[in-house]
Parts: C-alpha cells; sequence; structure tokens
C-alpha cells in the first residue's frame, strides 16, 4: 500500500529526514518511536503534503501512484489522513460545514454523488457514537476552544468520517488523560480492517497498549535505526532511548 | 494653471449653487448661510489634511464632476430590483437625493413613530427639528457637513415616541439615477429615538446606469435614556458611485446602539461614524465589513468619545482587499477626564489578496481617565497557511479552502446582524462576493 | 543588593539630582542665528570649506522650512534669534588630552558619575564627554584604535577622517529631512563619530554622555555611526541639564548605518531636565534619530528610557532596505507633572523577509500627556515582512493622558502586522499585596512600574538598567497618595 524508498527531506537548511525506508501493507499497524527531534512528526508532515518541508531525495508509492507528486487535498482524496498532533483552530468554520465540504470533495473525486443533508447528518450521528463526541462540539467553531482531549477526539472522527486507507496518528497521545486515551484508541480500533493501515507515531509506549503494532520502527536522526515487533516498543518503555543511540554510535 | 486655483474653482462653483437653494427653509436662513460662509472657507479637504491622508476625495471629486451642472430628472421605473427580499419593513425611498413620496410605503401606525421627510418637518415639526439639527455634528472642522448643511433640500425624519419599540423596521433606499448624466445629492437625516424607545433602520445605497454620482449625507441620530436604535449601512452599488456620508449618533444614559456598516462596492466610499457617549451605562457596538475589488477604495473614520463614566463601547472592522483596491481605516477611542470606568475595545483585521491592494489602518486610543480598561488590535496579512494545509489535508481543494477562511472572516460580522432577513440578504452578497461554493 | 533594593533605597531623594550648575568660564557665540552664525560656528572648529557650504546649505533650507505642528505636544513659539548656538567651555589648550582637561569639568562629569581620569574610568565602557557644545574627552580611544575602530568627537572625525563623514553624515538623516534636523544640520557643534571596521566586533560599550551646563544655549550634537560588513556595536547615550528657570532646546541627529551583517544596539537613557512641578523651564527635546540597515542581514535595536525633558519629540526609526534585515525598538517613556511626550517609532519595511519589533510602554502621571505614534509601512516588495508591536499605556492619576497613533500602511499580501495597544492603570489589589507585605505604597508604584516596564529594561546594558530604574522611581515620586 505504502512504499518508502531513501525518503530525504529538509525545512530551511535544516535536514530532517535522511533517508527512510518503509513498506506498509494493508491491513498493518506500524508504530514509529524515537526521541524528540528524531524526524518522526516530519515524515508525518511530509506524507500529508506539508509544503514547508522539501524532499531532496527519494520516493513514495501509494496504491501505485506517487504521493509526492499529488497536492495535499489530492492526497487525502486518494486516502491518506493526517491526525494532527496540534489541530488548528479555525474560527468562524463549523466542524459539520467543514467536513460536509471534505466528505463531498472526497466523494466526488472518487466518482460518488454528493451526500445530501439527511444522509450526510446520518453518517455524521453513525460516527459520532464511535468516538463518543457530542454534537455540540461538532456544531462550533473548528477545535476553537477545545480542550486538548476534544481536539483529539475531534479528528478521530474525522477519520472516521472519511474512511483513509492509510492513516498516520501523529501524537494523537500527547496531552490525553488516561480515560480520553482509551476512547480515542477505541475509535481508531473500531475504524481498522483488512484494506486499511495505520501508522501511529509516538514518544510513548502508552498508547500502543491500546492500539497494538505488528511492527515498531524507531527513528533516530531522521533514518530508521531499528524495526521489530510490539516486544521492540517495551524495551524502549524499559531502557529508554539511550541503548539505541549508543548503539548508532558504535555502527558509526 | 496651478492646483490651487482649480480648487478655488470648485468651492466657488459650489457655493453659486448653493447660494440658490440656501435660502429655501426660512427657520433654517442662519444656519444656512453660516455653514456656506464656513465651507467657502474651509475649502475642500486638501490631501495634507491628516484626516483625508490616503483618501484623495477632493481630487477624485474635482476630476470627476462639474458642481455646476444640476441635476437630470429621473424616470427611473425598475426599483424592485433594489429591495431587500422577504423583509417587511417601512420602505422610503430617495431619488437622486429627493424624497419619492409615491414609491415610499409606511406602515408603521402613527403613533408607534413618525417617519417623514425632513423638508415636510421643517414645516410641521419645526420645534424639534430646530431643537437638533445641527447640533451634534462638526461644523468646524467638516467642510462637506457644511457643504451638506448649506445645501440640503431632502432627508428622512424619523421621530420615535417614549416607549415605542417599534418592531417593523425602515429601509431607506438612497437612488441615483445616472442614466442622463451625473448626479450629486445631499440628503440630510434626523433621527430622533425619545427615551425607553427602539427601531431599526437600514440605508442601502444603489444606482442606474454609468454616470459618476456623488452623495454627500448627513445623518443626525440622538438616542435618549434607555432607548435602542439598529442602524445598517448596506453599500453595495456596482456603478460610479462616490460617496461622503456622515453619521453622528449622541447617546444618553443607558442607551444602545449598534451600527453595521457593509461595504461591498462603491468606486470611492468614506464613512464617517461618529458616537458621543454623554450618558453613564450606554452600550454601543459598531460593526464594520468592506470588501473591496478593482480599483475601488473604501475609507471607515470611526470616532467614540466616551464623556461620562461606566459605559461600554466595542468596534470590530474587518477588511478584505482583491484586485488594486485600498482599504483604510481610521479609529478613534477618546475617553474624557470624568468617564471613569470605560471600557473601550477596538479591533480592526485586514487581510490583502493581491500586492496590489493595501491597507492603511491607524486605530487611536486618546485617554484622559485612570481607570479605564481600554484596548486596541490590528492585523494585516494573508491567510493563516497552517490552517490552509489543515482544510487541504481533509481532501478540500485549495480554492475551496481559501473561500472558507475568507468567509470564516467575514463571517464573524455577518453573526452580529441579528435580524434574519437582513442577515440572508447580506450573506447572499457576501458568500458570491467571495465565491463560497460549499 | 538586588537591583530593587537599590531602587528603594535611592528613592528617598526628591529633586531632580543633575540641576547643579558648574561653574566654569565659557566662550560662547552671540545670541540668534543668521549666516554668520553658521560661519562663525565653523571658524570655531577650523572646518574645512565642504563643511561649512553643507552647514550654510542646510541654514538655508531652514529658513524656508516651519516647525512641525502635528505632535500631541503644546509650547510658546520659540524664537530662534533669541538662542546662543555656541558655547564652549574655555579651555588653555586645544590639544585635547585627557591630561590636559580643565579640572572643574573633570569633576563635573565625576559628579554625574562619569570618570575620564585613567584611574577611575569605567572598565567596559569608553565614553566620549559632550558638554554645551563640545566634546571635551574621549576614553579608551588608543585601545579601541588598535582594533581599527574610530571612536572620536565629531569634530576631530570631520579634520582627521573627512571621507567617511562626506560619505555618511545626511546619508540617513538628509539635511531637509524636517525642521530640527535641518537647523541641526546648519549648526551643530560637536557629538560623536563611530566607525567600526568589517568584521570587529566591539570589545567594550561605546557610549556619550551630553550635558547642558551653559544658560540660554542650544545644544545641537550629531551622532554618526558606521558599522561596515558583519561588525557589532553597542552605543550608550546618557544626558543631564542643570535646573533652569528657562526652556532650554535640545536638536539632536542621530545617524546609524549599518551594511551587511552589521548589528548596532543604540541605547539611551534621557534625563534632561523636564522643569518644576508647575511646568516651569525643562528641556525642549527635539531629536531625530534614524538607522539605514543597509546591508543584507543587518539589525539595528533602539532601546529607549525617557524621562526627562519638559517636551520630548522623538522617533527612533529604521529602515529596513537589506533583505532579512531586522529593527527594533524598546522605549518606557515616563511624563510627570507637566512633561509631555510625543515619541515613537518609525519601521520602513523595504526588502525581503524584514522584521520589526516595537514595544512601548508609556506612563503617565501629574498632568503630564505622553503619547507614543509609530509606523508601520509594508512597501510593495517587502514580502514576508513581518512586525509585531505591543503599545501598552498605563496612567496614574486623572490629571494625566495616554494617546497611542499608530500609522500601519501595508502594501504586500503576504506580509504579517500584529498591533495591539492597551491603557490601564496600577491594580488596586496589586498595591494592596505589597502594603499587605509592609511595602509603602510609593515603593510599591515603583516595583510595579518597574515591572510593567521590564521588557524594555532588560534590553538596557547592565550599568544603565539599573540607572533607569531608580530613574522611573524618581521621575514618578510624589504621583500617588
Amino acid at each position: 500500500m505504502l512504499s518508502i524508498k531513501n525518503l530525504q527531506a529538509k525545512i530551511g537548511d535544516n535536514q530532517i529526514l535522511n533517508g527512510i525506508n518503509l513498506e506498509i501493507k494493508p491491513g498493518e499497524v506500524h508504530a514509529i518511536m524515537g526521541p524528540n527531534g528524531s524526524g518522526k512528526s516530519t515524515l508525518a508532515s511530509v506524507l500529508a503534503g506539508r509544503e514547508e518541508y522539501e524532499v531532496t531525495e527519494g520516493e513514495v508509492e501509494f496504491l501505485g501512484k506517487n504521493l509526492l507528486e499529488m497536492a495535499p487535498e489530492v492526497r487525502a482524496r486518494e486516502g491518506v489522513f493526517l491526525a494532527f498532533q496540534y489541530p488548528i483552530e479555525i474560527p468562524g468554520v463549523s466542524t459539520i460545514n467543514f467536513m460536509k465540504t471534505a466528505v463531498n470533495q472526497i466523494r466526488a473525486h472518487r466518482g460518488l454523488q454528493s451526500l445530501d443533508a439527511v444522509s450526510f447528518l446520518g453518517l455524521m450521528k453513525e460516527r459520532m457514537k464511535l468516538v463518543e463526541i457530542d454534537q455540540s462540539l461538532l456544531s462550533r467553531s473548528l477545535n476553537e476552544g477545545f480542550s486538548g482531549g476534544e481536539k483529539k477526539r475531534n479528528e478521530i472522527f474525522q477519520m472516521a468520517m472519511l474512511e483513509p486507507k492509510l492513516a498516520i496518528l501523529d501524537e494523537t497521545d500527547s496531552g490525553l488523560d488516561i480515560d480520553a486515551l482509551k476512547i480515542v484508541s477505541n475509535g481508531v480500533n473500531k475504524l481498522r480492517n483488512k484494506s486499511n493501515a495505520v501508522i501511529v507515531v509516538t514518544h510513548y509506549q502508552r498508547l500502543l497498549d491500546y492500539i497494538v503494532p505488528d511492527y515498531v520502527h524507531v527513528l533516530y536522526k531522521g533514518k530508521i535505526v531499528k524495526s521489530g515487533t510490539k516486544d521492540l516498543a517495551l524495551e524502549l518503555e524499559a531502557k529508554g532511548y539511550d541503548w539505541i543511540k549508543d548503539e548508532v554510535a558504535v555502527e558509526l | 494653471m496651478s492646483a490651487i486655483a482649480i480648487e478655488k474653482n470648485s468651492v466657488l462653483d459650489i457655493a453659486a449653487v448653493i447660494q440658490s437653494s440656501v435660502n429655501q427653509f426660512p427657520i433654517l436662513k442662519d444656519q444656512r448661510n453660516d455653514a456656506l460662509a464656513q465651507f467657502q472657507k474651509l475649502g475642500l479637504p486638501s490631501a495634507k489634511q491628516e484626516e483625508f491622508k490616503h483618501t484623495p476625495i477632493t481630487r477624485l471629486l474635482e476630476k470627476n464632476f462639474d458642481f455646476k451642472l444640476a441635476n437630470q430628472k429621473s424616470e427611473i421605473t425598475n426599483i424592485d430590483q433594489f429591495a431587500i427580499p422577504t423583509l417587511e419593513a417601512n420602505v422610503v425611498f430617495f431619488v437622486n437625493g429627493l424624497f419619492s413620496k409615491e414609491r415610499s410605503s409606511i406602515i408603521s401606525s402613527e403613533t408607534e413613530i413618525s417617519i417623514l421627510s425632513l423638508e415636510e418637518a421643517v414645516e410641521k415639526k419645526s420645534e424639534v427639528v430646530l431643537a437638533h439639527i445641527s447640533k451634534y455634528i462638526d461644523l468646524k472642522t467638516d467642510a462637506f457637513a457644511n457643504w451638506n448643511t448649506a445645501a440640503w433640500r431632502s432627508g428622512l425624519f424619523v421621530h420615535v415616541p417614549a416607549n415605542s419599540k417599534v418592531e417593523t423596521p425602515i429601509v431607506v433606499y438612497h437612488i441615483h439615477d445616472a442614466s442622463n448624466g451625473q448626479v450629486i445629492s445631499h440628503n440630510r437625516n434626523l433621527i430622533i429615538l425619545e427615551e425607553g424607545s427602539s427601531v431599526s433602520i437600514v440605508e442601502k445605497y444603489d444606482s442606474v446606469e454609468k454616470s459618476n454620482h456623488f452623495s454627500n449625507a448627513v445623518t443626525e441620530a440622538v438616542v435618549a435614556k434607555n432607548a435602542e436604535l439598529n442602524l445598517y449601512a448596506i453599500q453595495n452599488d456596482l456603478n460610479n458611485r462616490f460617496q461622503y456620508g456622515l453619521t453622528q449618533i449622541y447617546q444618553s444614559d443607558s442607551s444602545r446602539v449598534n451600527t453595521f456598516t457593509f461595504s461591498l462596492s462603491g468606486k470611492l466610499i468614506r464613512n464617517n461614524l461618529h458616537l458621543t457617549l454623554d450618558g453613564e451605562n450606554i452600550e454601543s457596538h459598531m460593526y464594520g465589513l468592506y470588501l473591496l475589488e478593482n480599483d475601488t477604495l473604501t475609507d471607515n473614520h470611526t470616532v467614540v468619545d466616551h464623556r461620562k463614566p461606566n459605559s461600554f463601547s466595542n468596534e470590530l472592522y474587518k477588511g478584505i482587499m482583491d484586485g488594486s483596491s485600498k482599504g483604510i481605516f481610521n479609529g478613534k477611542i477618546y475617553v474624557r477626564p470624568q468617564a471613569q470606568k470605560t471600557n473601550a475595545f477596538q479591533s480592526n483585521k485586514n487581510i490583502l489578496l493581491t500586492d496590489n491592494a493595501g491597507i492603511n489602518t491607524k486605530p487611536q486610543l486618546e485617554i484622559w481617565a485612570d481607570d479605564v480598561k481600554c484596548s486596541h488590535g490590528c492585523t494585516s496579512g494573508e491567510l493563516d497557511e497552517e490552517a490552509l494545509f489543515y482544510l487541504r489535508s481533509r481532501g478540500i481543494s485549495k480554492e475551496t479552502s481559501q473561500a472558507m477562511m475568507l468567509y470564516a472572516f467575514a463571517g464573524e460580522l455577518l453573526d452580529s446582524v441579528k435580524h434574519p432577513a437582513i442577515k440572508n440578504y447580506l450573506d447572499q452578497i457576501i458568500s458570491e462576493r467571495l465565491h463560497k461554493d460549499f | 543588593m538586588s537591583k530593587d533594593n537599590q531602587v528603594l533605597e535611592e528613592f528617598t531623594s526628591k529633586e531632580y539630582e543633575h540641576g547643579w550648575i558648574t561653574n566654569i568660564e565659557s566662550d560662547s557665540a552671540p545670541k540668534g542665528l543668521n549666516e554668520d552664525i553658521v560661519r562663525f560656528i565653523s571658524a570655531k572648529k577650523n572646518e574645512p570649506q565642504w563643511m561649512l557650504d553643507w552647514r550654510l546649505d542646510a541654514y538655508r533650507k531652514w529658513t524656508k522650512m516651519k516647525e512641525p505642528v502635528w505632535a500631541n505636544v503644546h509650547y510658546p513659539k520659540i524664537n530662534y534669534q533669541d538662542i546662543i548656538y555656541y558655547s564652549a567651555p574655555k579651555q588653555s589648550d586645544k590639544s585635547k588630552k585627557l591630561e590636559d582637561i580643565d579640572p572643574e569639568l573633570i569633576k563635573t562629569f565625576e559628579r554625574l558619575g562619569i570618570s575620564l581620569t585613567e584611574q577611575k574610568r569605567l572598565s567596559g565602557i569608553a565614553v566620549d564627554a559632550v558638554i554645551d557644545s563640545v566634546s571635551v574627552g574621549t576614553t579608551f580611544k588608543e585601545t579601541l584604535g588598535e582594533m581599527g575602530i574610530i571612536f572620536c568627537s565629531f569634530s576631530e572625525a570631520v579634520l582627521n577622517h573627512p571621507e567617511l563623514v562626506k560619505k555618511y553624515m545626511g546619508s540617513v538623516v538628509p539635511v531637509n529631512d524636517n525642521y530640527f534636523a535641518a537647523l541641526n544640520s546648519a549648526v551643530f557643534t560637536d557629538g560623536s563619530f563611530c566607525y567600526i571596521p568589517k568584521g570587529v566586533r566591539c570589545p567594550m560599550e561605546l557610549s556619550t554622555y551630553f550635558r547642558i551646563n551653559a544658560a540660554n544655549t542650544g545644544q545641537f550634537e550629531r551622532t554618526l555611526i558606521v558599522a561596515d560588513e558583519g561588525s557589532y556595536v553597542s552605543y550608550l547615550e546618557g544626558c543631564t541639564a542643570p535646573m533652569r528657570d528657562e526652556n532650554q532646546l535640545h536638536a539632536a541627529v542621530v545617524e546609524i548605518y549599518a551594511m551587511k551583517d552589521a548589528q548596532v544596539k543604540y541605547s539611551t537613557v534621557q534625563n534632561w531636565y523636564p522643569g518644576d512641578k508647575n511646568g516651569k523651564g525643562g528641556i525642549y527635546n527635539f531629536v531625530t534619530k534614524r538607522g539605514l540597515c543597509f546591508g543584507d542581514n543587518s539589525k539595528i535595536s533602539w532601546t529607549q528610557v525617557e524621562t526627562g525633558s519638559a517636551i520630548t519629540w522623538k522617533y527612533p526609526s529604521c529602515i529596513l532596505k537589506g533583505d532579512n534585515s531586522m529593527g527594533e525598538f524598546y522605549s518606557v517613556a515616563v511624563t510627570n507633572n507637566y512633561q509631555q511626550a510625543d515619541t515613537g517609532t518609525k519601521m520602513i519595511h523595504i526588502g525581503k523577509n524584514t522584521k520589526s519589533r516595537i514595544v512601548s510602554k508609556g506612563i503617565s502621571a501629574g498632568h503630564s500627556q505622553n503619547s507614543y505614534r509609530g509606523q508601520v509601512h509594508i512597501m510593495k516588495r517587502a514580502s514576508n515582512a513581518r512586525n509585531f508591536s505591543q503599545c501598552d499605556s498605563l496612567l496614574m492619576g486623572d490629571q494625566c493622558g495616554a494617546h497611542t497613533f499608530p500609522y500601519i500602511d501595508v502594501e504586500n499580501s503576504s506580509a504579517r502586522i500584529e498591533h495591539e495597544a492597551t491603557t490601564s492603570k496600577i491594580g488596586e489589589d496589586q498595591i494592596f499585596y505589597c502594603l499587605q507585605r509592609g511595602i509603602d505604597e510609593e515603593s510599591a508604584v515603583a516595583l510595579i512600574v518597574n515591572g510593567y516596564a521590564k521588557e524594555v529594561l532588560n534590553q538596557l546594558p547592565m550599568e544603565f538598567a539599573v540607572e533607569a530604574q531608580k530613574l522611573l522611581a524618581l521621575t514618578l515620586e510624589g504621583s500617588v497618595g
């Protein structure tokens, strides 16, 4: 589904990604972990098409198409979803109107008819339940004045609405208490199936207790330096990141 | 010929025209002659004057108008096109500055409110008119106000008796028929709200055909204790409108005023909106939206003058400038020494869509009392890149994302409009202008 | 001892502390202004012909100009023929060696806390001391000279570095820029000149100390700082004057020219005599200060603490011509009694990615009027320009006024401008909190005001910051209760 080859990227004069290689198949959950500043969020942003980042080398193929050539909205329409680490507040734009516009533009891209107001509301009500989000929140301006937990829940609600093929959760656990974490993870788990995939970007192992990964990759200085199964995450939790840094230093 | 000589000529031309009608209303003879003399003394404002720094109104008027010409007769028929759909209202029409009785229709009862032409009120209600007319405006320095005072021939008179809450709004259509050449009009409006009364008034400016037309309008409103005035200005004239408007509102204790100024089109629009808060526990809100395109210019000069303690004022003006348009905002807040415990806030936000557009903004605070809370903020910029990316990352096209954000930016002002029919009408114009397709 | 405690200790003194007069003989021009006076000044200074021609040109332009009236200040019309345009302390020897300076003058500056003699010099600061119209001595000249830094009086620069003076004088503030700048250009008597060569980081603070002493004189000094590519300098300016009943005019010009990658930091603590409690006397401080960020990545930063003068008319500005150049303006202006201040800045963004930051804190007490006047102009070419401005006013008492006149002119769509202004008074709960901790009300006010101004005071070099804090407290003496 997603094939990343030797991906290198920079912002301004700062080289951040130094050759990432990653293969993801439908139905898989990949966790990307690493110390602060290792490039985790950059990878997520590059995949979603944030324009400040310049890709200097490498290829990303998504469902057989060159992802890097697509505008951010085309990537979304093709099925890439990024749950933002810091969801943006947009005063004056209601979440409902925002989602309706997104759903219909994505449907148009896929050659489907627009949803009318009634079916849209029906769909919304159904998906709201998945993430236990209240409708009053969705009538308000997008993320404006939302608590940290509400913002993250809204991200997962949007994921539920847009039914992506590849969801990238960028530090979705940051700023969440344990109850909110459970609700958000439950939402993600309900949305998982054999034909979609999830990339979980996180600093801590905590979230992986709830969204169990098939593979864990450790990112350090813009490269994947170690890959393994869920046990790797536990090892990191127990030992911290220093041993990885030491190992890398020895190899270099 | 030097520029000065040209300027003098235009003042002479204007004065000559005024002279012919200056004695039209015997009870206002002195006032009008004084205003004429003062107008001649002041002359039209030069671009060097601080208040006209970015708005070359004199140069543009002199370039586009022949002040000696009288307005042509109007045979305009199709005026329904300017109506606000579904709005049940008292309707007052002015065509080329003159009251049009046959087109107007008043549905509120006479005990509830009197709505007359000002020229009729001068005859029938001379006491009330004399008690208020020209009492609140600045005739010392404002040349246009003097010009209007000396030259007006027609206008609106509204008198709301004590405790009368008028539910039906008044819509005033100022139509210029520019099909037979230039039009110059001087409307003079007087709005008096007695204690505990309330009314909403919409002033709408439209025109037909392409000749240049200029409106120099003065509105004086007096809002007594506990009264409430909602005043809307809808400026969406797609033709060659030049406009200088002065609205002076005088407020007493516990009164409320909400003004809404929507400048959506017009070649050159200068709005002077002055609120004098001469009482305690007053609440005033001033909302403004200017959406400019092509080579239009809109200049909003506002003044909030806090003269007594414990009042509140809030001002929000927003602008989107496209094409080579130019927006100007100057907001003054005065807090006089006695006006302790004043809360006064002002915000002006701007978006430039092209590098040929421009904004000159000058939010100005002048405070002489210490126990006050006052603030102003202003911003100028393009659309927030982060937010645009967020929208696009959900599959929404770049164009739609931009339109959504522009509409949201303008929407804050639409939200302030409470009257559903007026709101819908404005929403429609704004949605179309901002290419809302969502 | 903490800074705050020092402030409190100093807080008991009641009057303007620099109000004394030095008894020295001075050499003066007759009152009044005409071409002969301009020639007289030029001759006194043994100037070359080109300098005299420049002055005469300025004088002729000045006679055709009008005194500006747009500022929010009011004062009786100045009689420019009633001012002495040249006054210099008589010195036996023109040789200007520090050892030869009149001991009275050395004492004068010592009372002001500025030592010109070898033993007592402040270690990190080189000083040019200017009294009335002329520079009386510059310290550390030789040490700086070894690094190629020129730091001397303006008069010396005209004689010894004519090529630099010719090239840069008037390049940032043209002769006819404004009425007071033209006047200064015609009659300026001295000031400081400073050139930092390519790549040199000036190792010490450079400082000019201005003192008006003689009666009925105007002070017209001129400062020119040229920072060559990649250089850095931090410059300090201090000023005081005796208490006199008449108003005295101070019309100075400061020009800063920053080339590629150069950085100049200019700090002022302005403490001219503000007049007495009833508004009698005091200095009219009509000053033109401007910096040109000519080269890419250059930076000019103004910091000012304005506590003195009867009237202040001053707008230290930055012209951001080079791409990525940056301008800063940090200001605290305190007015009390009948003082009037109209001060602020101009940030003119011409180059791409230029940035500016304005932080202005106005504090008005007594019957004073305090105005912030500033302009942020983003020109068409200045894509991605950024400006942030914060202008706060604090009012103490209901007889004073605070005014904010920001002009924001934007001609580029990618520019981002944010301007915020607030007006407030000192919170009663803040004062009560201090009282409850045993601090008296005046000290409490001083503490709170210093806190309010901290963002600006933090920009000052250490020695100046302490002095500035004391000054704030002194200026507000008697303004509460």
